[in-house]
Parts: C-alpha cells; structure tokens; sequence
C-alpha cells in the first residue's frame, strides 16, 4: 500500500473513530471481560499486486480486456474462528453482517467483540447475505442490512441482498451503456415452492498461516485480508467484459460468484498496538 | 400508563427498574429490532405527543382461509394505520412529489388503476405491466405479477424506487419523511419514537395496507349466508360454472390459489417472462401470479399487461383465445382441448356471478381514503 503520509493520518484516525464508534456498544457485562476480547479483520482490496484505485488506474484482464473499477462492495457475514485444536467460535449472527466498500475505507477494518480470548489459526466467513436473515422480518435488518441505507446492496424487484457489486468502465463494454460494465450478485437459494432460486451464497475459509491471532483482554490483533479483485475476472472462469458487461440477476452469474470465492487471501496479523 | 398515585418503596422500585430498563433499550436501539410496540409508557421525546396506542384487530372473515402475515412482528394500531394511510398518499414520496401510491392505486377501483392497460408513473411514462389491486394483502406471502417480493413490509420499495413509477431513491424517500415536521408527531404516536426508520416507515404502511380487506360483496353475504345474499338464478348457475370451470386457479374465497400460471395469452411485443425472470427456471417461462378476482368488476383493465378491457373479453380468451406453448397450464389444455369451453348463455352466467364478488362497502369506505 503506497499511501501518503496524509492518507495514512486520516486511515488511523477513520479506525480510530470506527473503534470508538464499536467501543460505545460494548456496555453489556453479561460477559466476563476477563476472558474475551477483541479482534480486528482489515480487508485490503487489491487488483493483482497493486492497491485498487477507484475510477483513475487501468487494469487488464487475462482476457486481454483493459478497464477501470468505478464501485467495490461486497458483504461478509457469518463468521467463525478457529483454534489449533479445530474448535470454533461462532461470532453471534446479529453482530456478524459487515459490508465492505471500496469507497468507505472505515468500512474496511471490522472489529469483533467479546471473542473469547486464545489463540486463532483461522476463519471461515460467508459473502453475502444467508437466507435465514435475507428473510428476515424488516426490524432485525439494520446498519447494513438496511434496503435504505447499503448503498444499493438490495434488489427491490427480487427481493434480497446483492452480494457483491462490481462496477467500471471498459472500452470493450457497449458504447450504448457508456462503456460501463456492472456485475451485481445476488441470490440467497429463495423460493417458497418446487425448485429453488439461485444461490449465490459462498463460504471462505482461511488458515492464519504464521502465528495467529493472540486474542487477549490486553492486546487486539489485526488480521489482514487481502481481497484481490482481478480473482472476479481471472478465477475459474474467466470473465469477459465484451461477452458479459452485465450480469446481475442471471444464470452466468454462478461463475462469477465461484470467481469472488476465490479472492481473499491471509496476508499477515499486522503489529499488535 | 394512568395508575392511581401512591408512592410505596416497591412502587419506586418497580419504577427504577423500568426505568433502567427503558435506559437499557435505549441504548440498544442501534442494533436490536423495534420494541413491541404496544401499549406502554411515554417517550421523553417527540414533542409532547403521547405514545399510547389503541390496538386495531384485524377483521378475519368467515370465509377465508388463515391469515398469512405475521401480526404479532407488527400490531396494528390506530395511530400505525394513520400513519401508513397518510405515507400511502403522500406524493413526496415521488421524485417530483407528483405521484402517491395513491395515484396508482385508486379505490374506486379497487386500488387499481382502471385507466391505463400499463401502470402509469412519474413524467406520464409507462410500466410493463398493469397495477394490481390492493386487498386482503394479509393474506398473501408472494406479492407482484412474478412473485418477485416475498414481503409485504418490503413491498413499498419497488414503486418508490421504479424509474417510471415514483423514482425515487429509497433513502430520499425517508429522509423527506424526517424532513417534513408533520410525520415526527405521527411516527411517534405509532412507535413511541419520532425517529424515521426503514423498518418503521414499511411496518406503517403495512398496517394501512393490512386494513384493506375485501370481505363484504353479495358473494360472501350469500356465502356467510347473511342479510343483502340473494343472489339471482343467473348468479347461482354462474357461480356453478365458477366452481366447475374457473376454482382450479381461483381457489378458495380469495379466488386465488396464488400460484403462477401461463393462461395461454399470445405473448405481447414486450416479451415479459413472468415469474421465470425471478426463478430462472425454464418451467416458469410466461407464468404470473393467478389474481383474485374480488371487485374484477372495477378493477380493468385485465391481465398482466393490461390487454383486456372488460370481461367479456377476458372469457373470449379463456373460450377461444388460449395459445399453446410448453409451459401453458395443463388446466387449460385438458383432454388436447384448448382453453374452457362455454356457451354464449354461460359466459353471461358467468359475468354476471363474478359482478357478485364486487365489494361496495370496501371501494366506498371513507376509513381507506385520503383525508
């Protein structure tokens, strides 16, 4: 990450208010503070090696397809920890819907409360939105999993989340749609009757490949995930923006949802402060 | 809450752990669901405007099968259905505050919109297809032509978002309601609280559109078997026919089955898929939802797209009119014959018993229009 010094000031003090802003929720002591803590998952969206940038830096494809990213969001929900010993701790699904934005770097770093303390080798997490809660009665969808407020993460027509919203520009995109291409995903598996709709939901798992994440009442690690969004285009499938410029809704979206499963990746727990 | 005063130690007791409690979900607020909203005490907040809500029971006919929606997520209340009826037919939820949902849901006609074949929006464009009527939405768990929204408290944003319906971003649509001075008050006497949330906003309008139940034509007095039920001989032979020939898809006394079927129209050059455009599954290519057929009478014109303006025409369709193609229901292909045969007397049996289903005290009754 080549930030600036600048830059770097105003992504300490966005986490730090993003901290205060968790820290002023954490007034329940049904928990014993002496065996939980805190951890802090970063996802560092990357396009191959290099930071992703929104709207001024070219990219290129394996298809051979240049093109720009304009919006970056995706949902992580459902986590689970895991310990050396295969034992899991199951963050409590109320607290577990974060929607990441490119364009909103508070949104970026989570931070998970009352983890009870010890050492974690790992983590699952799903991208999307599960169905229990896409279902959900209207009250218990907030923050996020508010239709109003996510910034265009739900279908209205089709009721449910997207998961993942990519969004740019290609020259190989229609001249007729501005040379915009879009790749919305969505899809909980819904359907009340005979065959059900199409699930776009994918789970990711990831061993903390060093030394893992220490979580103490004392100290809170970091865990950064890099979230590389050339996987969308260069995964299994590979996705042609002039053949595809738009998928949203649609039956070749399951690629690109086996595509966005395969785009984070651990990178390292960064310096306990 | 009025209780007589009398200050005892287990009295201020009771009342310091309410109001620990109460200090409690206030700080919950950001993340935890709405309380119930029923009865309870006053919010500190709001202008001075009480929170005491009067619970409205929600009729349940005789005739109909069990409700659908899930009231105790929601009670009615006066103040709530105020609230919902107020949101319903306000045009500032609109982009140029021209359109309410009001505007395409009239009541005169049965909260269609019988003056257009395609739902008629903002900047006088056109939709793909043509306004369903509103009533007994209780009882309903899929709701559009395709079954594309599976709740009713997220029905509102799809026309306050539609681009030719009220366009409107969703989150605008809200921050015009906190903006405008007259809906804290109202909000606040509905919920106990003045804050303009997703959650509130939709479980208003919900309660309005909870109201609107459709149970008091000819048909169900004649049904239930109460005064003003006599129906004629014409009737009574049209209702035989219904039953022998139509009760297939419009089942039970909601005349629908609120299944997805593909009634054999030609398709239209804007080429509509139906429910297969939410299911992607081959089998749902051309299928919409089977409507109820209360108050058809004033709900033209008929069909998906509107194509039809009157009943006649819409049994033609069913007589002469069927097309075939893989998905077309097999209702209206039996024995390799397309579509329902009837004679010229039992079609007029049949128009005659389905003006029966018209409702008068519903498309009439003052509590459902704008103030």
């Amino acid at each position: 990450m080549k930030a600036t010094v600048t830059t770097g000031l105003l992504l300490v003090f966005v986490i730090g208010i993003a901290v205060l802003a968790c820290d002023t929720k954490d007034t329940d002591t049904s928990f014993d503070p002496e065996n939980t803590g805190k951890l802090r998952i970063t996802f560092d969206n990357v396009v191959s090696s290099s930071d992703l940038k929104l709207g001024s830096t070219t990219y290129q494809n394996a298809s051979g397809e240049s093109f720009t990213i304009t919006k970056f969001n995706y949902f992580v929900s459902n986590i689970k920890l895991r310990k050396a010993d295969g034992s899991e701790y199951t963050v409590p699904q109320d607290s577990s819907y974060f929607l990441i934005q490119e364009e909103k770097p508070a949104s970026q770093t989570i931070t998970l409360s009352k983890i009870p303390t010890g050492n974690y080798t790992g983590m699952s997490f799903m991208i999307g939105v599960d169905s229990a809660r896409s279902l959900a009665n209207i009250s218990l969808r907030t923050g996020a999993l508010d239709p109003a407020l996510n910034d265009g993460m739900y279908w209205d027509w089709n009721s449910g989340y997207i998961f993942m919203k990519i969004e740019g520009t290609s020259p190989v995109a229609p001249a007729a749609q501005n040379n915009a291409f879009f790749y919305h995903i969505g899809g909980f598996g819904g359907g009340y009757n005979g065959k059900k709709t199409l699930n776009n939901l994918r789970t990711v798992s990831l061993a903390f490949t060093d030394s893992g994440a220490n979580v103490q009442t004392s100290s809170v690690p970091s865990v950064r995930i890099v979230t590389d969004a050339m996987k969308i285009f260069n995964g299994s499938t590979k996705l042609s923006i002039a053949q595809h410029p738009s998928v949203m809704f649609d039956d070749y979206s399951p690629n690109i949802a086996n595509n966005y499963a395969q785009m984070f990746s651990y990178d390292r727990i960064l310096a306990t402060p | 809450m009025i209780r007589p005063i009398s200050i005892s130690p287990i009295r201020i007791g009771l009342l310091s752990s309410l109001l620990v409690f109460l200090l409690a979900i206030s700080c919950q607020k950001a993340d935890s669901p709405d309380p119930d909203p029923g009865p309870g005490p006053t919010d500190p907040g709001g202008g001075g405007v009480v929170y005491k809500p009067t619970p409205v029971t929600l009729r349940q006919p005789a005739n109909f099968p069990a409700l659908v929606y899930d009231l105790s997520q929601n009670p009615l209340t006066v103040e709530g259905v105020a609230l919902g009826k107020t949101l319903f037919y306000d045009a500032q939820l609109s982009r140029d505050t021209t359109v309410s949902c009001g505007f395409c849901h009239q009541q005169f006609a049965g909260f269609g919109h019988s003056d257009h074949a395609l739902s008629h929006g903002i900047g006088s464009q056109f939709g793909t297809r043509n306004v369903p009527g509103l009533q007994n939405l209780g009882w309903d768990r899929e709701f559009f032509w395709d079954g594309g929204v599976t709740s009713l408290d997220e029905l509102p944003i799809a026309p306050i978002q539609n681009p030719v319906e009220m366009d409107l971003k969703f989150s605008e649509a809200l921050s015009r309601v906190q903006k405008n001075p007259k809906y804290p008050p109202l909000f606040q006497a509905a919920f106990g609280s003045d804050t303009v949330t997703t959650a509130r906003f939709l479980k208003a309008i919900s309660q309005f559109l909870l109201t609107l139940v459709s149970a008091d034509s000819r048909y169900d007095k004649y049904v239930r078997k109460e005064a003003g039920g006599d129906l004629t001989s014409d009737e009574l032979a049209g209702l035989t026919l219904f039953q022998q020939k139509c009760a297939t898809c419009h089942a039970t006394d909601l005349f629908t089955d609120k299944s997805y079927r593909n009634n054999g129209l030609q398709v239209s050059s804007i080429n509509d898929q139906g429910r297969y455009r939410i299911t992607l599954n081959e089998a749902d290519r051309l299928k919409f939802k089977v409507p109820s057929l209360r108050n058809v009478e004033k709900t033209f014109p008929y069909m998906h797209d509107g194509r039809f303006a009157t009943l006649d025409q819409v049994i033609e369709h069913y007589r002469t009119g069927v097309q075939d193609s893989p998905t077309l229901d097999p209702a209206l292909k039996a024995n390799g014959q397309l579509g329902v045969s009837l004679t010229d007397a039992q079609k007029n049996q049949l128009v005659a018993f389905l003006k029966t289903l018209t409702d008068n005290t519903f498309i009439s009754n003052r509590a459902f229009s704008p103030n």
